[in-house]
């Protein structure tokens, strides 16, 4: 990371830690201090003679700093943003540095999920781009006495056309820094056509790093006289210690003490499991000590939970009515009329995110300041959370970012930097807590567990003249509020209010559930177990009907419209409606494209084969997927090839974007194959990647191609709508190819031997 | 765990052998392996010195802490040699992948009492001497997403490479089975072995 000195290879450590350790400082501070001995001194952006915004500045050897304000967890954020900023103000990317910003509300929203980085910041970055391209502009037109409209930018300088003088950046930066910031109207936009890098694309910064180890992540922080922590949680949610013996762990050689957490306060959020924490010198001693300790739990209430019995009584919960969400005609009166009517229950368990890092982070409190280094994707909420635990002010926690080795949602959620930050200030030193993967199975924020009801009436042709969908889930809120039972808005608009088949009678209904772990975002959210039910019970109708699956698809899809939500609360992903509305033809478009490129009905399959097909509209991007499934006569499942295609809008990096559709549906393929999170006791029964698998190579799609469908539409989310439609669609292929419907995930619950 | 960890010492006895130390050093690899089976120190402590010296990328290093230690917190936490990963502590994921005598290893369950005599290289030394050409490979065909699985990934793929120079897709699968990596870069993966693969022959 660019704003990350590695110190000790300066020569500036002071013979405290061994060769080639890692000593974090900000690249502003001055040479020959560790990162605790001075406050936190802002980036190299605001301290450029020109600087016009939080997001860029430029320094008088031409160097342009733009800051990345959101996390870079492999989606490329920390290269996109940046590079619209660098395009609109033609800055050669070469001479380009990026600094991570720390936490701080100047920067604007800096929670790095729901797909929204592009969507959200994309205008914010031209204009940041167009002001200083301006000021450059104006300063050499003060400096060559010239209008101002004869000068224009190309690539690191400003020329006067006429007379052919040139001035760079570098050189001009100082004078423009001394003009009065120009109004947002008087800024001047490129043109598309004039883009270097929008559409066109640039590999991640930081690829050199990632592959030579030099990548730094919340694993590899260090601090000077740090130590390192393990921590014991409850194994039942809000559990508390009974007692403890830690005579044990402290013969251990490197462990120094042990630390009892308070458990949390309900409702949980962001706050500390609570447990024990064994603080050592090294991570071995301190999982070691851990190891010998001998804990007596107070388990309480949730210690009742036990996931066979509860998804019995979510699927009772699912066929009894719940609150209505959306309703169009009249549903009931339509199943009145009688005809066949179809009915299917759906179940998709709870999962883990399972990122490759597990949750880590560093804290240091010291003079009533905490300082944090960590993988969030949100250090503003961190800065909350530590604030709250603390009971210090918000600006007094100064939170670093790292580079996440992977998220997927789990590190919206911030309590292992609360916990690093509680245990630094009880043993004044930093303190680093590292999560084993133990942990991070155990004591996730977990995807939801779902459960969901279908009915449909067909009319002779088998298409529906009424349909019912309900879906009961563990819901996020009750993160939040420890007697939220109902899901929000949000999660409910998540690919079940927003159904966009032409249905005369439809209603949408949410039943009740009780969610006895910490529920939280993972990759696409409730779109992974609502399009799941919803495009397999369209496959089953198709089916029914007896006509092929893609053909009833665009049947249902109707004719190419925008929905009318207005009657329904509906989020949109807190995007504007009329800016992101849904557009069936856009729907209708991806499918059209994927049919065509994957050789639906076309393309002669092996023995065993078949496809199936699935279309999502999520993070207001559009994606339609056909998997190719092979399904041995012992009963094995392969996917020899997908095909995705999608409508993001205008694609800023499309090779950053097809890697994060690729990576989707390898993710989709986990969680269709093979995850599976289940509590008994209240205790999570799985640990690892034994227990819990992910789709290794052998697993993964083996062919993954990826088809961007041109549009003019404004950004919308790469990193989360590729997930959705895999699952639907692999177990669509899995239905043709051997007539048994997957109504439960993971696939592997299911005998599929011939 | 356990059982893991005395195999991967067993084997190390052997090659250390044939690595020819001598008897003093190849007793003190015993004593350990012992001590960890049977929990004793026995007649043999006469000669322990509780240094284990190892070369790791290159450089000679003594190490007197916890025989038990596995190596990846010796090279994360005592070396500062950060680019190799923590993943899942009991070689089930791969992000811990280094070479012991240009062979791959999962540093996480190596005990550091299995390694004396041993020649250790991590992702930090691969490119020594500029990229390798896995390395070059992995950047042309833009493998990573969070990269952190990379290292161990990338060394994987090396010991594979040095093995068998040109492997089919079959190999390439089977030697890359053990390694996750969660963004899903596979596929990027096989194809920048087997351009590697290419390069190099």
């Amino acid at each position: 990371m660019s704003d990350i000195l590695n110190l000790s290879r300066r020569g500036f450590l002071k013979g405290v830690v061994t060769t080639g350790a890692l000593v974090l400082s900000v690249r502003v501070l001055p040479s020959g201090l560790l990162a605790e001995e001075v406050a936190y001194a802002g980036t190299h952006a605001e301290h450029a003679p020109l600087h016009p915004g939080v997001y860029v500045g430029i320094d008088t050897d031409g160097t342009v700093y733009i800051v990345a304000h959101r996390s870079e967890m492999g989606t490329g954020i920390r290269t996109s943003l940046p590079l619209v900023l660098a395009d609109e103000l033609d800055a050669d990317w070469k001479r380009v540095k990026i600094e991570q910003a720390i936490g701080d509300a100047r920067y604007g929203s800096q929670e790095t999920d729901g797909s929204q980085s592009i969507r959200e910041f994309f205008d914010a970055m031209r204009e940041a781009g167009a002001t200083a391209r301006l000021m450059l502009t104006r300063a050499a037109a003060q400096q060559w006495n010239v209008p101002e409209s004869q000068c224009r930018a190309d690539l690191h300088t400003i020329v006067h056309a006429s007379s052919g003088r040139k001035l760079g950046y570098g050189e001009l930066t100082t004078a423009a820094g001394r003009l009065p910031v120009p109004d947002k109207k008087e800024l001047q936009f490129k043109p598309p056509s004039a883009w270097r890098y929008v559409g066109k694309g640039m590999v991640s910064y930081d690829l050199s790093h990632l592959v030579t180890g030099k990548a730094v992540y919340g694993m590899d922080a260090r601090m000077d006289n740090m130590v390192y922590a393990s921590i014991e949680h409850p194994p039942v949610l809000g559990g508390k210690i009974k007692s403890y013996d830690d005579k044990a762990p402290l013969q251990v050689p490197g462990v120094r003490q042990t630390i009892p957490i308070d458990t949390f306060k309900p409702p949980h959020e962001y706050q500390a499991l609570g447990g024990i924490a064994v603080i050592a010198d090294n991570t071995w001693a301190a999982f070691q000590g851990r190891k010998k300790l001998n804990v007596a739990w107070e388990n309480g209430a949730h210690a009742a939970f036990s996931s066979d019995e509860f998804k019995k009584e979510m699927q009772a919960t699912a066929r009894k009515p719940g609150k209505a969400v959306r309703n169009e005609g009249d549903v009931d009166a339509g199943f009145a009329k009688g005809g066949k009517v179809l009915e299917a229950d759906y179940y998709v368990p709870l999962l883990a995110h399972a990122s490759m890092e597990p949750p880590v982070a560093v804290a240091d409190f010291r003079d009533g300041k905490l300082t944090a280094w960590a993988p969030t994707q949100d250090p503003q909420a961190t800065q909350d959370a530590v604030s709250k635990a603390l009971g210090i002010a918000k600006e007094n926690v100064i939170c670093h970012v790292t580079l996440l080795g992977g998220a997927f949602g789990r590190k919206s959620m911030p309590d292992y930097i609360v916990e690093a930050s509680l245990l630094s200030k009880k043993v004044g030193r930093p303190v680093k807590v590292v999560w084993t993967r133990e942990d991070d199975v155990k004591f996730d924020y977990y995807h939801a567990v779902a459960a969901m009801y279908m009915k449909a009436a067909v009319d002779d042709k088998g298409m529906p003249t009424a349909w019912l969908q309900r879906s009961v889930f563990t819901p996020i809120p009750s993160t939040f509020d420890a007697s939220a039972t109902y899901g929000g808005d949000d999660e409910m608009g998540m690919g079940f209010t927003d159904i966009p088949f032409d249905i005369p009678n439809l209603r949408v209904e949410n039943g009740p559930a009780v969610a006895h772990v910490r529920i939280g975002w993972l990759r696409s959210v409730a779109n992974v177990y609502h399009a799941f039910a919803v495009q397999s019970f369209l496959d089953e109708l198709a089916h029914n009907a007896g006509r092929d699956p893609l053909e009833y698809l665009l049947a249902l899809l109707g004719r190419p419209r925008v929905l009318d939500l207005k009657a329904t609360k509906y989020p949109n992903y807190n995007a504007d409606y009329q800016k992101f509305p849904i557009d069936t033809a856009r729907l209708r478009k991806v499918v059209e494209v994927v049919a065509e490129k994957s050789g639906w009905g076309k393309r002669k399959l092996e023995k065993g084969r078949a496809l199936g097909i699935a279309v999502h509209r999520s993070f207001v991007t559009y994606v339609a997927s056909v998997v190719e499934v092979e399904v041995t006569p012992q009963g094995e499942v392969r996917v020899p090839r997908v095909d995705t295609a999608l409508d993001a809008g205008l694609v800023v990096n499309p090779e950053i974007t097809r890697a994060q559709f690729e990576g989707a549906n390898v993710f989709g393929a986990s969680l269709a194959l093979m995850g599976e999170i289940t509590a008994k006791n209240g205790a999570i029964e799985q640990s690892n990647f034994n227990d819990y698998p992910v789709a290794r190579i052998t697993e993964a799609p083996r062919e993954n191609n990826i088809y961007i469908v041109e549009s003019t539409a404004p950004p919308a989310g790469v990193g989360e709508p590729g997930v959705p439609p895999f699952a639907p669609a692999l177990c669509n292929a899995i239905f043709a190819a051997t007539g048994k419907r997957i109504r439960e995930l993971p696939i592997s619950k299911t005998n599929l031997k011939a | 765990m356990e059982r893991r960890s005395r195999s991967a010492a067993g084997v190390c006895i052997g090659q250390v052998r044939r690595a020819c130390l001598t008897l003093r050093d190849y007793s003190k690899v015993f004593v350990r392996r012992n001590r960890a089976a049977r929990g004793t120190i026995g007649m043999v402590s006469l000669i322990e010195d509780n240094m284990i010296r190892l070369k790791v990328n290159g450089v000679e290093r003594s190490f007197n802490g916890d025989s038990q230690m596995p190596l990846l917190w010796y090279l994360r936490d005592v070396l500062g040699l950060t680019g190799t990963k923590y993943g899942c502590g009991i070689a089930l994921c791969g992000a811990c992948t280094v070479h012991r005598d240009g062979k791959a290893i999962r540093s996480c369950v190596t005990r550091m009492g299995a390694l004396a005599g041993s020649s250790i290289t991590t992702i930090e030394h691969l490119s020594a001497a500029g990229l390798h050409a896995v390395q070059k490979a992995w950047m042309e065909h833009n493998v990573p997403q969070c990269g952190y699985c990379q290292s161990g990934q990338i060394m994987q793929a090396v010991a594979l490479l040095n093995s068998t120079p040109r492997p089919t897709d079959q190999q390439i699968e089977e030697a890359m089975a053990g390694n996750i990596c969660r963004c899903g870069t596979y596929n990027r993966i096989r194809e920048a072995i087997k351009a590697a693969a290419g390069e190099r022959a």
